[in-house]
């Protein structure tokens, strides 16, 4: 196996939940058997809809939660366990953004001192030093002197977004996941927060998990990309390759669903049916309850992947390219 | 149809009457404690049209509607003129706006899940609005709350009649407050960034309903949205807010073709596209102003690329472009229109 920067191996992980307020506890499979691989200085983007299990496997990949089952390996090593000594340093090198940026940052310290305070607690360089890195670092993502003085809730919701990169990129990570990073910002300013993290990313070599709902963006920033539902992945490989030609119904619907400005009359297909609860995960393949092409196999077992010659994964019984358990006659 | 090539006089009647505009907004202005948030808009909906409203947060796209339908709190001064149908709503009596409110113009928002009351039953919230705009009672509310259901695609409609918000999902919910719209059977819904909240493949089930119910109702219907996508695909005609001002409408197929306002070419460039090549995405410099910080001259000035010096002291006036639309710009009616896809491409991937 190519050793990428990040590699998950079949991690699972699930959680116990109460049916109602005395119902017995039924586990929720919130991320199921999942393998992905992340390549140095590339951008995997994770998609799928809310309870898909796309968060969850972020928090994994940084060892903020731990798999039940499967391996985290950052540069080829398994991620040591949390909180240890060995986990902190070895997690100065990965970092975490979210949607949200104003409930990440500290709203009673001013934008300079949350932005050094990384290099404080590892005690890097001495206090000019490391005043002088943070503003350069601000400098980096459009921020200027007088931002850096500003509290969090002087500046406008890009620049707070900003703030969190630079402070997420500090401590030079060779590794970043975003959590649906410019899913809060408006057009005009997503757009800025979007190039800015390109721009930083070629020249640190930063490699990306990337977890949006929003395909457009996906296309922008990712090379390659995995879709999850109901904490399973359904398809993976180049995100040219399945947005021009999505070959999971979950995808395609997915693909068709995105709002496209200047488009008006195409054929979209309409899922049936809501996404399911993932404390109720259908039998088999779970999407079945909402594919058109559903066929009473798709009921009963859950399909495993198969490659596709331009090297794409997907799991799905109606798809057969390499059909080693073809029967004859059928 | 048939009515449209022998004009009898009733068919002439209805013509006429359906070309005169069913809501007319005037020179409304909003204050909210002297800081004016909506600085004079002026629109018209006509029958069974369907209008998107596009601005970034901050717009004023949402007041505007608020404004329009007296649900503004007492902090906010409206000024202007809203007429359905030639009647005046700037000012009404409350019970005269009881009876429009839900009945007449219907407006359904972002989070179904805090329009609607926890501790009260789904159907019993529908039937309230048909018996107050409708007149039934008893089974008859069940019966057309059923239909209703029906009509919105909720699932098994006549066993979610006994169920509580919290036991559907999202998008069940808003299809809900879809059904409590109609079922005041309104001439127009004004929908409130309706599927933000929902995931994608939702998103899609929920306009395409909006959609079919227009064209089967004959409602008109106002959809307010941050996304341009989503008013490009559901409306016929858009139009473009920027710092509380309509900075450009037009027809949907020109708006996104010849965009002739800087901001809404602004707007169309800083998108990412979802086909085609892959180009850089170029952001709107700068931030939207504040109501209390609004530039004196044209709103977008400061981060605009066209600005000239006229721009920083004059607010343009709305003015007709030859595409049929209109565009509140100086400098852009006689600058050649910049297609976003004309941008420099670069290969990202």
């Amino acid at each position: 196996m190519t050793a990428g920067i990040l590699d998950l191996q079949g991690i699972s992980r699930s959680y116990s939940t109460r049916q109602g307020l005395f119902g017995k506890k039924v586990p929720v499979h919130a991320v199921d058997e999942v393998s992905l691989s992340l390549k140095e200085g590339q951008t995997l983007a994770l998609v799928g809809e809310s309870g898909s299990g796309k968060s969850t496997t972020g928090r994994i990949a940084l060892g903020l939660e731990r798999p039940n089952s499967g391996y985290v390996l950052f540069r080829g090593t398994e991620l040591p366990a949390t909180d240890t000594p060995a986990w902190r340093r070895m997690r100065a090198q990965m970092q975490m953004i979210y949607q949200d940026p104003l409930a990440a940052l500290d709203r009673r310290l001013s934008i300079i001192d949350q932005v050094r305070e990384p290099l404080d607690i590892h005690d890097i360089g001495s206090a000019s030093k490391r005043n002088n890195k943070a503003l350069a670092m601000l400098d980096a993502v459009g921020l200027n002197a007088s931002h850096a003085t500003s509290l969090p809730y002087q500046l406008s919701g890009g620049q707070r977004q900003r703030a969190v990169l630079a402070r997420a990129l500090i401590m030079q990570p060779a590794l970043l996941v975003c959590d649906e990073p410019v899913s809060a910002l408006d057009v005009s300013i997503q757009a800025q927060v979007v190039n800015v993290l390109m721009d930083l990313q070629k020249e640190l070599r930063l490699s990306l998990l990337f977890i949006s709902h929003d395909l457009k963006v996906v296309r922008q920033v990712s090379q390659s990309m995995a879709v999850m539902y109901l904490g399973r992945i359904v398809e993976f490989g180049e995100t040219h390759l399945l947005l021009s030609n999505p070959t999971h119904p979950y995808t395609k619907a997915l693909v068709s669903a995105v709002p496209v400005a200047g488009r008006r009359t195409r054929e979209r297909i309409i899922l049936k049916g809501e996404p399911p609860n993932p404390a109720a995960r259908p039998t088999g393949c779970a999407f079945h309850p909402r594919c058109a092409i559903a066929r009473p196999e798709c009921v009963s077992v859950c399909p495993t992947f198969s490659t596709l010659p331009d090297g794409r994964s997907v799991a799905c019984h109606a798809v057969h390219t390499n059909p080693p358990t073809k029967e004859v006659g059928s | 149809m048939a009515n449209l090539a022998g004009t009898t006089p009733a068919s002439a009647l209805t013509a006429a009457r359906s070309s005169q505009p069913l809501l007319t907004i005037e020179g409304l202005t909003v204050d909210f404690s002297g800081v004016q948030v909506i600085r004079g808009i002026d629109l018209t909906v006509a029958r069974g049209e369907s209008i998107g409203i596009v601005g970034e947060s901050g717009s004023g796209k949402s007041v505007t509607w608020l404004a329009a339908l007296g649900l503004l709190p007492r902090t906010a001064t409206v000024s202007g003129s809203i007429r359905l149908d030639g009647e005046e709503l700037r000012g009404a009596a409350a019970m005269r706006l009881d009876r429009i409110r839900g009945r007449r113009v219907a407006m359904i928002f972002q989070d179904p899940s805090s329009a609607l009351n926890p501790v009260i039953r789904i159907g019993r919230q529908v039937g309230e609005v048909l018996a107050r705009h409708q007149g039934l009672s008893g089974s008859s509310i069940r019966a057309e709350a059923k239909r209703l259901f029906e009509l919105v695609g909720l699932p098994d409609a006549e066993r979610r009649f006994d169920a509580y918000p919290h036991e559907l999902s999202g998008g069940q919910n808003q299809r809900v407050m879809i059904a409590t719209a109609l079922a005041g059977k309104p001439d127009v819904l004004v929908a409130d960034e309706p599927t933000t909240a929902l995931d994608a493949t939702i998103q899609a089930q929920i306009l395409d309903l909006l959609t079919t119910i227009r064209r089967e109702t004959g409602m008109a219907l106002v959809l307010i949205s941050h996304d341009l996508g989503v008013v490009s695909e559901t409306c016929e005609r858009i139009m473009v807010m920027y710092g509380g001002l309509v900075v450009e409408t037009a027809p949907s197929e020109s708006i996104f073709a010849s965009p002739r306002h800087p901001y809404t070419q602004g707007l169309l460039a800083a998108l990412p596209p979802f086909e085609g090549a892959l180009r850089q995405l170029v952001p709107i410099e700068g931030q939207v102003p504040e109501p209390e910080n609004m530039p004196p001259g044209c709103p977008f000035a400061p981060r605009c690329p066209q600005r000239m010096a006229v721009c920083e002291v004059t607010i343009p006036r709305l003015a007709q472009t030859e595409a049929g639309g209109f565009s509140a710009c100086i400098a852009g009616p006689a600058t050649e229109a910049q297609k976003p896809l004309s941008l420099k491409t670069s290969v990202l991937a």
